[in-house]
């Protein structure tokens, strides 16, 4: 399985993914430059998170027109898998791969802890090695995690199982304090109707060493592995 | 006498008495233009030249077999082993965060960071000591935001985690906050880089954002005391652009990664002046600069304005001729310019021309090296509060006064902080903020490093030595609970106007007593900051001094943390419990005094009570570990609990003639309180014993309560979650309009 982790400037997390694809799970990984417009034969795309241009726009919204985006979004059209972290769920958004828009956080301040959230569909690529419902400890990092949809949109997205992860307490359980950013019906991660993209808010990466203090990331990167055709 | 060029009017805006200008005309050799002036104004300032602080900061211990780099570069280094060094420093950024909370303190953060990368290494980890008024206070409120949002935005979006720190609360802050700003960096030692020209010949680059008219005159600004024309200062202070730093990271990182360059540095404080003038000082060489060819963002500006800008994001670099292509290309793969501005030369001037004449024309050893040093007169401060030593009387509630501490905002949970700031970006934060120390693992190694700020105003008020020798001894221990041996020590110095004999006399007393405890320690300073001018009207901040100490864990596996690890462990308490008050937060909180006194700092008592410890960490005897400071062994073993995911409580007892208040919330020192296996416990005693360090089992864990008992009177029987509550949301209590204590 071999990853590009994408950079754009002002992505900060790409060494992390790199690091966590490459050295924790072992698998052949590049950096994606994204002036670029080659994919170099990989697997599996990963937006990561950041500042990318310094999000002072709109978190995602400049990202979008790097050159490069135009070779992910033809790979996601043919299936190829995407996964977009934090600041990459919402370059995501904002390239209309998934549904929906971010918000600032409920609180209005940015957030960094360790959350919990629950397996809302183990059906997809990133999500088959986790058991049903599994709750994950994997911790987030952002300012805009808030995720909205129209009320049409997010039937659709419901009715469609699109809801990979909600934010939940420890115990599994959906509660208002534990959906801590605000997003809509918790949502804590989504994919495409066709399954192969994927946008989440926490950072599976940090959770990915006993050292780092959990290692439920791997749920998510792990699965990725059984996709190996 | 004849008539000068300025007039007193103009020298005193620049700072500068009639014996220094005189001294700028003899090293000239004539009378300055005005844009010298500005020069010499810059770098002869106090935050620039170190001019009143110079004779006592010579006296620190600066050398140690582990330093690479002491004191007179960016930052200082040290090594730590497998070919690898950290790189680290602190600076203030008080006067700025005092005018402008947000960008002032983002701007500190943007700062220490190029400070950091400049030497080649990745920044890796942010800390910051922060200094506030009483949060009743909406001024102190907006302050404390201002300033929190300023480092979470700079920090969070250069990816940099901010992953420690400390706050405090006190009257002396309100009108002058400190913001200490630290920064540590991974490097391999082969591949450091210092701030020079080297040879005549080699082209200067300028490298980053443009130059505007913002943050003219910041050194200067830094170095006066404030007075009612403050808010007119706002001008002064720089806006940062974390995002265009992001880039010059990655592209300065990249250049130096392959050697492309001979020598960088950042323009800080005094700007262009201080790089270019600084640089090819080290390497005894001039610099011929065309201020035409340096990115402006504005039109019209001034030789004096662009030599002066402290606009943030800017580097000066030194190539060979035939590295100028590559070097450009780097920056530009990063949509960075690099512009040749100018050329090293053999003359040892700093000349800079502009529309084709010369408006810059002075020895670059006159304005970096021959800035007077004052041994400026000082005096012993008196003790603030001479009839402080009268006995307070003992509380009728002990577990009332343990909840008001808990909620006291300078000991109360700090989440409402760190929680904003993006602590965990690199994947590498072990310990997370809110323990003693933070812990970093070092990816490709079995090594870990802990960092800790530590610096107690009110201790220094009372006297300086001691809460000089405190600071440096609290850091120490603090890296110990963690399994941490301390390597090097940066410190930040937070003054008032170093004119006043009685300030001076703070800050020698000060210097002396952190000097002495780092020798003891066996520890070098290898740089820092000193801030004078604290104060506002008449009030000057409490002497705080604030130690940065870099410690190195040899085996991360055997990271001691200070959550109770389960129930029926021994706790231990190494060292003794004394009737000391002083300085203490319960003396301040609950009877409203400072005292007479901090609590005594006995230095070989604190080496052997950290040697006990480490000794039995290294044994694996060890399952948690922290120091009673603030609000003494109560609030220690409350946080010892609140650490542990389960709640677990403890019930501690006393057998003392002392004070049970002075037992329970005194902030003695050398103190730690430690758990272990039950069948541990002996073998700790009898490490404690061979070190002559007094060492007890208090109690042990368990229950969901804190219970204290003293002479055999149960004391305190406090629910663990009710105590938390109350430590959890102190903080953000005062931000919740609804919650906020009248």
């Amino acid at each position: 399985m071999k990853f590009g982790v994408v950079v754009f400037p002002g992505s900060n997390c790409d060494s992390d993914a790199f690091h966590a694809c490459r050295d924790v799970l072992g698998q052949p990984t590049t950096y994606l430059w994204h002036k670029d417009h080659d994919l170099q034969g990989v697997d599996c795309v990963i937006l990561p998170g950041g500042f990318s241009y310094g999000d002072y726009l709109r978190s995602g919204a400049i990202a979008r027109f790097s050159p490069l985006m135009r070779e992910v979004r033809a790979f996601a059209a043919k299936g190829g898998l995407v996964l977009g972290i934090c600041n990459g769920f919402q370059v995501l958004l904002e390239l209309n791969l998934l549904p929906g828009a971010m918000l600032r956080n409920k609180k209005l301040k940015f957030l960094c802890r360790q959350v919990t959230i629950r397996v809302e569909n183990d059906r997809t690529p990133f999500t088959r090695s986790a058991r049903p419902g599994q709750v994950l400890r994997i911790p987030v990092a952002h300012f805009d995690g808030n995720w909205y949809a129209p009320p049409e949109t997010l039937k659709e997205v419901e009715d469609s199982g699109q809801v990979v992860f909600r934010y939940c307490d420890p115990a599994g359980a959906l509660t208002e304090e534990a959906d801590v950013n605000g997003s809509l019906h918790a949502v804590a991660g989504l994919v495409n109707k066709g399954g192969n993209v994927c946008g989440l808010m926490p950072h599976p990466e940090r959770a990915a060493e006993p050292v780092l203090g959990s290692v439920d990331g791997l749920v998510v990167l792990k699965s990725l592995l059984e996709n190996r055709s | 006498m004849k008539t000068r060029l300025h007039d007193d009017t103009v020298l005193a805006r620049h700072n500068l008495t009639a014996d220094e200008y005189g001294l700028i005309v003899k090293l000239v050799g004539r009378e300055p233009n005005l844009t010298e002036l500005g020069l010499f104004s810059a770098m002869w300032s106090e935050h620039c030249s170190y001019k009143s602080s110079k004779v006592f900061l010579k006296t620190l211990p600066t050398r140690a077999p582990n330093v690479v780099q002491g004191p007179g570069e960016n930052a200082g280094i040290i090594d730590i082993g497998e070919g690898r060094v950290v790189v680290f420093k602190i600076e203030s950024h008080n006067h700025p965060s005092f005018i402008e909370p947000f960008q002032g303190a983002a701007t500190g953060v943007g700062g220490i960071l190029r400070d950091i990368f400049t030497m080649g290494a990745r920044p890796v980890a942010l800390m910051d000591s922060l200094r506030f008024g009483p949060l009743d206070n909406p001024k102190n409120r907006s302050i404390m935001e201002g300033v929190v949002s300023g480092i979470s935005s700079y920090g969070n979006s250069i990816g940099v985690p901010t992953v420690g720190g400390e706050v405090y609360f006190d009257e002396g802050y309100s009108l002058n906050p400190l913001v200490n700003v630290f920064c540590l960096g991974l490097a391999e030692k082969d591949k450091i880089f210092y701030a020079r020209t080297e040879d005549a010949g080699n082209v200067l680059l300028y490298v980053g954002a443009k130059t505007g008219r913002d943050g003219i005159h910041g050194a200067s600004m830094a170095s006066q005391e404030f007075g009612a024309d403050t808010e007119a200062k706002r001008p002064n202070v720089q806006v940062g652009d974390p995002f265009k730093e992001k880039l010059l990271v990655e592209a300065c990182l990249e250049v130096m990664e392959r050697r492309i360059i001979v020598g960088i540095q950042d323009m800080g404080a005094a700007g262009l002046t201080c790089a270019a003038t600084e640089m090819p000082a080290k390497s005894g060489k001039g610099a011929a600069i065309d201020l035409d060819r340096v990115p402006q963002r504005e039109e019209g500006m001034t030789p004096y304005e662009i030599l002066l800008s402290e606009s943030q994001e800017r580097m000066l670099i030194a190539a060979r001729p035939d590295q100028v292509p590559a070097v450009k290309a780097a920056f530009a793969k990063w949509d960075l310019d690099a512009v040749e501005i100018g050329a090293v030369t053999d003359d040892g001037r700093l000349t800079c021309r502009f529309h084709g004449e010369v408006v810059v024309d002075v020895p670059v050893s006159a304005v970096v090296d021959l800035c007077p040093a004052y041994k400026r007169p000082w005096e012993r401060p008196a003790a603030p509060e001479p009839r402080a030593a009268e006995p307070v009387p003992p509380p009728s509630d002990y577990a009332d006064v343990l909840r008001r501490l808990l909620s006291s905002p300078t000991i109360a949970g700090k989440e409402w902080i760190y929680g904003q700031y993006d602590h965990m970006v690199l994947t590498n934060t072990v310990l997370l903020p809110g323990a003693g120390a933070a812990v970093l693992r070092i990816r490709g190694s079995k090594k870990g490093l802990a960092m800790t700020l530590d610096g107690n105003g009110r201790y220094a008020a009372l006297d300086p030595w001691t809460g000089g020798k405190a600071a440096v001894a609290e850091a120490c221990r603090n890296l110990a609970c963690v399994g941490a041996r301390p390597i090097g020590v940066t410190n930040c110095l937070n003054f008032g106007n170093p004119e006043k004999p009685g300030v001076m006399g703070q800050f020698k007393e000060t210097v002396e007593g952190l000097s002495e405890a780092c020798r003891a320690f066996g520890l070098a300073v290898t740089g820092g900051n000193v801030s004078f001018y604290n104060e506002t009207g008449a009030t000057a901040v409490d002497p705080t001094p604030v130690l940065g100490i870099v410690g190195l864990i040899e085996d991360i596996d055997r990271l001691v943390t200070p959550g109770f690890k389960a129930e029926s462990d021994a706790v231990i308490l190494l060292g003794e419990n004394k009737e000391e008050f002083g300085g203490s937060e319960y003396l301040k909180l609950i009877h409203g005094k400072r005292g007479a006194a901090p609590p005594a700092v006995d230095l070989e008592r604190e080496i052997a009570v950290h040697e006990t410890l480490l000794e039995a960490i290294g044994a694996g005897l060890v399952r948690s570990a922290a120091d009673p400071s603030e609000g003494g062994l109560a609030v220690c073993a409350a946080e010892c609990a609140f650490h542990s995911p389960e709640g677990t409580g403890c019930d501690l007892s006393f057998e003392t003639d002392l004070r049970p208040d002075a037992v329970l919330f005194g902030e003695s020192q050398a103190r730690i309180l430690l758990t272990s296996r039950p069948e541990n416990a002996r073998r700790i005693l009898e490490i404690a014993e061979k070190r002559g360090v007094p060492a007890r089992i208090a109690g042990t864990t368990g229950g969901r309560a804190l219970r204290f008992r003293v002479s055999g009177r149960l004391l305190v029987d406090l629910p663990v979650a009710e105590a938390r509550r109350l430590w959890t949301n102190a903080l953000p209590d005062f931000f919740t309009p609804e919650k906020r204590p009248s």
